[in-house]
Order: structure tokens, then C-alpha cells, then sequence
């Protein structure tokens, strides 16, 4: 048990998490004090002595599934209860014969039937039933090629399609529809509940599928094998350029109390960092208590500075996803800064500040500058040196000593002229110039990226691929 | 496992409150507080490892709720500390009173005056005498932590909110949190007579540093799942049909699927259930849950 522990610790550590060494002894320690067959107060126990973010819970439930997976020397490794039928000659198989050749009655069902007993499943929302059909599915559809480095995402596409839930969502509601028909009408709101109540079961049984093809494939290679190759960045780690649909909303969920944590804290710091001038009739007033010693000199609070800030931001394709989130954060702690202004361009220029002003939810913002917002110019391709030209002519006198520009692209620029005379004007006009890049450091400056030509004139350029490079940035803003 | 043996050299832990985590369960259920396995699971193990809880998650979820109960549950005194910004030692670990040791010196002065005519054997008392006296534990003001760490009788010690005090100011309560002392620079260390059980719970509106969280228990409470939320609703709310709470609870987690601003708490639930049994509603139709939603939202 320790052993596997020491594994699973060293899984945790490799995906990120900072498990310390008396977090490590702290779990030791309380698995001793659990019944060693719960699974789940195993997981609960593990969780608590070693997962301190509610962001790293799902690393950790990921890793836990591999490591502890069901039917470990326990007697649970998802075997239905007594009722459901099939139960009889499946659970008799031992578990390695279960795979791809296995021989139960469940096995000679035709794809209609299987389709039926899903559909019973989910109807009841059966959940020993779920879990044989899930077993059942991965079995025919998922075609799991043993040896192969893979972590089971194609495997699970594979079976998913095959099973086609959303037809058997549609059906589950029209079915619910049509029976509640006869005793009256079925209410737009109850539609809404009955059809989330399904939903949530075919989520549950989309967790058996998966959990069923990680089970199999840790048989086929091993714990820690298969750990490597599913191995996910943590959100405030994942490289928002290439994140995929999932991951993004993830980042976006991950966005809005990290945004409020970033306003609580600088609101914070710009309040308590400095001290203010010598506050004197308060510092007289206060040394009538020590007999007219000025002991303890008092302070005006500071004024709070708060930077003006103006984006400008490239939402071509490529850098599309960045632009948004930096967007996101600024405008989500806008209360911090005294004015945000916000231009986008591809090879044109617009203001989309009123966007944001008219919107309540930033996102909706956002949705609005992809279709609105007037930035083709030629082509749609990126062009900065044109961008920056158009910003010049119109916005550049409002640009003040105030004024921190944010920069935002990868500098890609198709080989159109620099113009970076215009960056350079900027840097004498703007308090701070900054230009935040959302491409690895080691891919400036190849192609047609010419980062360091506008470089030269910003106060740093700042690579910023993740949400925590891009809090951290945001944080030491003035 | 056969010894106990004494992983933080704490001493003896004392004997468990708890017998296994099934107990935790219904004992929390018992005070009207249901737990699922999660909770369940580290307060049990709280126990055993003599370690403090930290209760992170939504507002109105019951993590403060959460530790009253085990007060309960455990037939011990709840001592709270409520941390805010600016929150220092004077308010949370002890203080010694000012006022009544200035006194105890002007009486000394009164008093020797008074002797002086008593007889040349008497004397007036040196400074280290009286040094001792005025720092002694008559002039000391207990605070939350220090109160709870002295107590003789079982306690269960919440720090509310600490997510709010600053972060130098959390340093105060590692001394606490992982020995189970104070030092006093007058009077020595403090040691704790009986364990207490802490939970401290956070609103994440900012990271806790790593040494607070290393030497806590790390728990999430999450929204409930419905079969959960369901329950609550039926035990915290006298009166109600199974059948509506059944209707509440579904429709509380359809909101919480739709991206608003602010979900849904279950206290919230709660005030919006009690509302529906007063209006006298007993099944919720489009209307109603239009016209009596804004108490839920």
C-alpha cells in the first residue's frame, strides 16, 4: 500500500500538483485510519492530506481513477446488484477473460438490444445497469488495441459516437413528453427539468464509459504508463493558444474568481504598500497620550494610483483565444484601473471599449467584438504595422503619461512593413509600453514573426501563454 | 496502526471522538446536519490526526454550519473567531490589560504609603516582584485562540473567513494550528490541556499561503448533489411535501447549469422552499416559480 502510494504521490507531483513531504506522511498516516476496502473514503482521505486547491481536485480524481482503479484487491470493481439482467453470466467471467473475446449472454445481444437496455438504464437512471452497459459498449465499440501509448480519448470518442446519446436524449424526453400528455400538458419548465435530469444521467454514463476504458487500459500497461499519457496541465497551467473546447471553458470558469482574487488583492496592496506624506494634526493629536512626545507619527493614506490602461489587441485566428481572455481579465477588474479602453484589429483598427460598457457579462462582450467589430481592413490577414498606423492617426493623442499600453499578438506580420516608428512614439507619450506575446519564447523572431523589432521600443515584452503568467502580469500593472 | 503512535509529538491526542466515519455520518445527521461521505470522511479523520479542517467552497454551503454542528455533535463549546482585515495577536491570541495593571501599580504606590508608618520590618515590594505580578495570568485577556487552546472542557475552535485577515497576520495561527500552543514572551508556553477540534473556513477570496494549507485537512464543499439537497430540504424545512421538495431541488440544479453571476446557495434554497410552504403552494408551476424566484436569485 505505501508503495502504491509513493507512486501515486510521484504521479501527483508529475501533473503539477505541489504535494509536500508531510502531506505525503499526513496521507500515510490517515490511511491508516480508514477501512482499507472504502474506495471512496480512500479517495476522500487522499484528497484531504494532499489536494489543497478545489482547481487541482480533478488532476487528482483523474490520477486516483489510475492508480486506485475499480476492483484493486477489493471486492468492487462495479459488479451490479442483484436484479439486472445479464448481471448473472457476466459477473461470473473472471476479469481478464472480460475483454475483447469475453462470452456472456450480454455479448450475444444484438446492437438493438444493447440499445434497449441503455435506454432502460438511463430511464431509471440504474446505475449498476449503466455501468454493464458502459462495460458492454467499450467492449464492442472502442476496439482497444492492446500495447498502444495512447490515453483513451479516441477510444472514447469511439464508443460515444457509436452509442449516440443525443438521439437517445431526444428520445428519453419525447417518451417523458408523451406520457405526461395524458394527465395534461407538460409545462415548458418541467420539459426544462426532465430533460436536465437526463442529461446529468448520460453524463454519469459517459464517466462509466471512461472509466471503464482507463480501467482496461490500466490492465494493458500499467498504472504509471497510462498516468504519462493522460497526464493533463492544470488549468491555470494550460497553454490557452492550443487549449481545446473543453479546456477552454475550463480556463473560463477558471477566469471569474481568479479575476476577483486579483481585484481583492491589488485593491489590497495599492491600500497598505506605501505609507503617505507626515499627516501632522493627526500626529500631534496622537501625542497628547504619550505627554506631548510625538512617539508614533501618523500618515495620510496614499492615494490609490490607478493606471489608466488601453489595449490593443490583435484577434486574428491564430491569437484569437489570448485576446479574449486578456480582455476577459482586464474588464473583470476594471474597477481597479480609473479608465480601460480596448481596440482590436486584424488588418484594420476598432474601438470595442462600448462593447464592453454596454455588456453586463464580459463574454457577451466578446461574442459581440467577433461579430461586430470592424477590423478586415484588406484581406484579414494580420497587418500591425497597418494597425498601428490607423491607432496613431485617431487615438494617439489620447494617449497620456497615465496611460499604460498593453500590447497584445504574436507580432506574425505576414511580411507587411513594421511601421514600429509608431511603438517607439507611443513609448515617449504612455507611462509604460508593454507587449504581451502568447507564443513560446522560442518561436519569436522565426518566420515572420518580428517581435523584436516592435521589442526594442516596449518597456518589456512578456511571453504569456497561461493564466497564471497572465494574472501574475496583470498583478504588477501600475 | 496497532500502536498509536505520535506522528506530530503531540502527546497523547485523546481518546477518539468518533468510531468510524459511518458514525461521523448519522451522529452529524442526528443535529440536522447531513453530511455526505467527503465531510463525513475528514472530520473523522480530523479526529484521528488531530489536524485542523480547512472549509473551502461557495458561500451558504454550511461550512460554518458545518462546524457548529460537530460542537454539537460532540457536546462541545464553540469558540469562533471571526477574522476581518486588520485582525492582530491583541484580538486573536491574548492581550494583557493595560488598565488594570496601571491600577495594580498605583495601588502599590498607595498602599506603600500607607505602610510607611506600619513598622521598619515591612517592606515595599522590588521591581522584579512586581513585574511578576502584573504579568501574571490575572492581568491577561484571553482571546479566541488562546481561550480555546486553555479551555479544560471539550471545544471545537472556528476561525471563520480567514481568507480575509493578511497575510503576515496568518502566521499567528501556525503556532496554533500545527502544536497546539501559544507562547506567551511573559509567561511561557501555553499548552493545550485537551485537543480542541479546528475548522477554519475560507471564501477563496485569495490564495491561503502554503503553510496554512500544509498543516491543515483539506476540504471542498460543493454544492450538494439532488438526492442530497433534496434531503436537506425535506429536514431543514417543517411542513413540506416530498413532492415539492422533490420540485425545488430539480429546479435549483437546473439553474446552477446555466452560467449566472451567482448560483444558487442552499441556504438560499432553503428561504425559497420555507417561502413556497408559506404561500401554501404545494406544486411549483411556471408562475410561481416565476413570481418567487427573486428570493432565490
Amino acid at each position: 500500500m505505501l508503495n502504491l502510494l509513493s507512486g501515486f504521490v510521484e504521479e501527483l507531483r508529475r501533473a503539477g500538483l505541489p504535494v509536500s513531504l508531510t502531506e505525503h506522511l499526513d496521507a500515510a498516516e490517515a490511511v491508516h485510519h480508514i477501512p482499507i476496502e472504502d474506495r471512496e473514503a480512500l479517495k476522500y482521505a487522499l484528497g484531504a492530506t494532499m489536494v489543497k486547491s478545489a482547481s487541482h481536485w480533478h488532476a487528482f480524481e483523474t490520477a486516483f481513477d489510475i492508480y486506485f482503479a475499480r476492483g484493486l484487491g477489493t471486492g468492487d470493481d462495479g459488479t451490479p446488484g442483484p436484479g439486472s439482467p445479464g448481471q448473472g453470466d457476466e459477473s461470473r467471467l473472471p476479469g481478464d477473460q472480460r475483454g475483447q473475446q469475453g462470452g456472456g449472454a450480454m455479448d450475444q445481444m444484438t446492437p438493438e438490444e444493447l440499445a434497449a437496455l441503455l435506454y432502460q438504464a438511463l430511464l431509471q437512471g440504474d446505475q449498476p445497469l449503466m455501468r454493464l452497459v458502459a462495460r458492454q459498449a467499450v467492449t464492442r465499440f472502442a476496439g482497444i488495441e492492446p500495447g498502444r501509448p495512447v490515453g483513451g480519448t479516441y477510444y472514447l470518442y469511439r464508443t460515444l459516437r457509436n452509442l449516440d446519446l443525443d438521439a437517445v436524449l431526444a428520445r428519453l424526453v419525447g417518451q417523458a413528453k408523451r406520457e405526461r400528455q395524458d394527465d395534461g400538458d407538460l409545462s415548458t419548465l418541467d420539459e426544462r427539468l426532465l430533460g436536465d435530469e437526463y442529461r446529468g444521467r448520460i453524463d454519469q454514463l459517459k464517466k462509466a464509459v471512461e472509466d471503464e476504458i482507463r480501467r482496461r487500459l490500466v490492465e494493458d500497461r500499467g498504472a504509471e504508463a497510462l498516468a504519462k499519457s493522460i497526464r493533463k496541465p492544470l488549468p491555470e497551467d494550460l497553454d490557452v493558444m492550443h487549449a481545446t473546447r473543453d479546456e477552454l471553458a475550463t480556463l473560463q470558469r477558471a477566469l471569474r474568481p481568479l479575476s476577483r482574487k486579483l481585484a481583492v488583492r491589488l485593491a489590497r496592496r495599492r491600500r497598505h504598500r506605501r505609507r503617505g506624506p507626515l499627516d501632522f494634526r493627526a500626529t500631534v493629536r496622537r501625542s497628547l497620550s504619550t505627554g506631548g512626545v510625538p512617539v508614533e507619527p501618523r500618515f495620510r493614506h496614499p492615494r490609490p494610483a490607478k493606471p489608466e490602461i488601453v489595449v490593443i489587441a490583435d484577434i486574428s485566428g491564430s491569437v484569437a483565444s489570448f485576446a479574449r481572455f486578456t480582455l476577459h481579465l482586464v474588464y473583470a477588474i476594471q474597477s481597479q484601473f480609473s479608465k480601460v479602453r480596448s481596440f482590436v484589429f486584424v488588418d484594420g483598427l476598432d474601438e470595442v471599449t462600448r462593447f464592453f460598457e454596454r455588456a453586463d457579462d464580459p463574454a457577451d462582450a466578446v461574442q459581440k467584438i467577433n461579430t461586430e467589430a470592424d477590423v478586415v481592413w484588406v484581406d484579414g490577414h494580420s497587418d500591425y504595422g497597418h494597425a498601428l498606423g490607423v491607432f496613431f492617426d485617431h487615438f494617439g493623442g489620447e494617449i497620456t503619461h497615465r496611460t499604460s499600453v498593453l500590447v497584445l499578438g504574436d507580432a506574425r506580420n505576414n511580411y507587411h512593413a513594421s511601421e514600429d516608428w509608431v511603438l517607439a512614439e507611443l513609448r515617449k507619450k504612455a507611462r509604460h509600453l508593454y507587449w504581451l506575446n502568447p507564443e513560446p519564447k522560442d518561436y519569436w523572431g522565426s518566420g515572420d514573426s518580428i517581435i523584436s523589432e516592435y521589442g526594442q521600443h516596449c518597456d518589456a515584452v512578456v511571453e504569456c501563454r497561461t493564466l497564471r503568467q497572465l494574472e501574475r502580469f496583470v498583478g504588477d500593472l501600475e | 496502526m496497532t500502536t498509536t503512535t505520535d506522528p506530530l509529538g503531540l502527546g497523547d491526542i485523546g481518546p477518539a471522538r468518533f468510531d468510524s466515519i459511518p458514525t461521523v455520518r448519522d451522529g452529524l445527521a442526528g443535529v440536522g446536519y447531513l453530511a455526505d461521505e467527503g465531510i463525513a470522511g475528514v472530520v473523522y479523520l480530523a479526529d484521528r490526526l488531530a489536524k485542523p479542517v480547512l472549509v473551502e467552497g461557495p458561500a451558504g454551503t454550511g461550512k460554518t454550519q458545518l462546524a457548529k454542528s460537530v460542537a454539537e455533535l460532540t457536546g462541545s463549546r464553540l469558540i469562533r473567531l471571526q477574522c476581518y482585515e486588520g485582525l492582530d495577536e491583541s484580538k486573536a491570541l491574548y492581550e494583557w490589560n493595560y488598565r488594570k495593571q496601571l491600577l495594580r501599580i498605583q495601588a502599590g504606590q498607595v498602599l506603600a504609603e500607607a505602610d510607611l508608618g506600619a513598622g521598619p520590618d515591612h517592606h515595599s515590594p522590588t521591581w522584579a516582584e512586581l513585574e511578576e505580578d502584573i504579568f501574571s495570568e490575572d492581568f491577561l485577556l484571553t482571546r479566541p485562540l488562546l481561550e480555546a487552546i486553555r479551555a479544560d472542557t471539550p471545544v471545537v475552535l472556528l476561525v471563520d473567513e480567514v481568507d480575509r485577515v493578511e497575510l503576515e497576520t496568518e502566521a499567528l495561527l501556525l503556532e496554533v494550528l500545527s502544536e497546539y500552543q501559544v507562547s506567551i514572551p511573559e509567561l511561557g508556553t501555553v499548552q493545550a490541556t485537551r485537543l480542541p477540534m479546528v475548522f477554519l473556513t475560507s471564501n477563496n477570496t485569495r490564495e491561503l499561503s502554503e503553510a496554512l494549507k500544509r498543516r491543515c485537512l483539506y476540504l471542498h464543499i460543493n454544492y450538494p448533489d439532488i438526492d442530497r439537497e433534496r434531503d436537506i430540504v425535506r429536514h431543514k424545512v417543517p411542513g413540506i411535501s416530498d413532492e415539492l421538495a422533490d420540485q425545488v431541488a430539480r429546479i435549483v440544479r437546473s439553474l446552477r447549469t446555466i452560467d449566472l453571476r451567482k448560483l444558487p446557495s442552499v441556504s438560499e434554497t432553503l428561504d425559497w422552499a420555507r417561502t413556497l410552504v408559506v404561500l401554501g403552494i404545494s406544486s411549483i408551476d411556471a408562475t410561481t416559480a416565476r413570481d418567487s424566484l427573486n428570493i432565490l436569485l
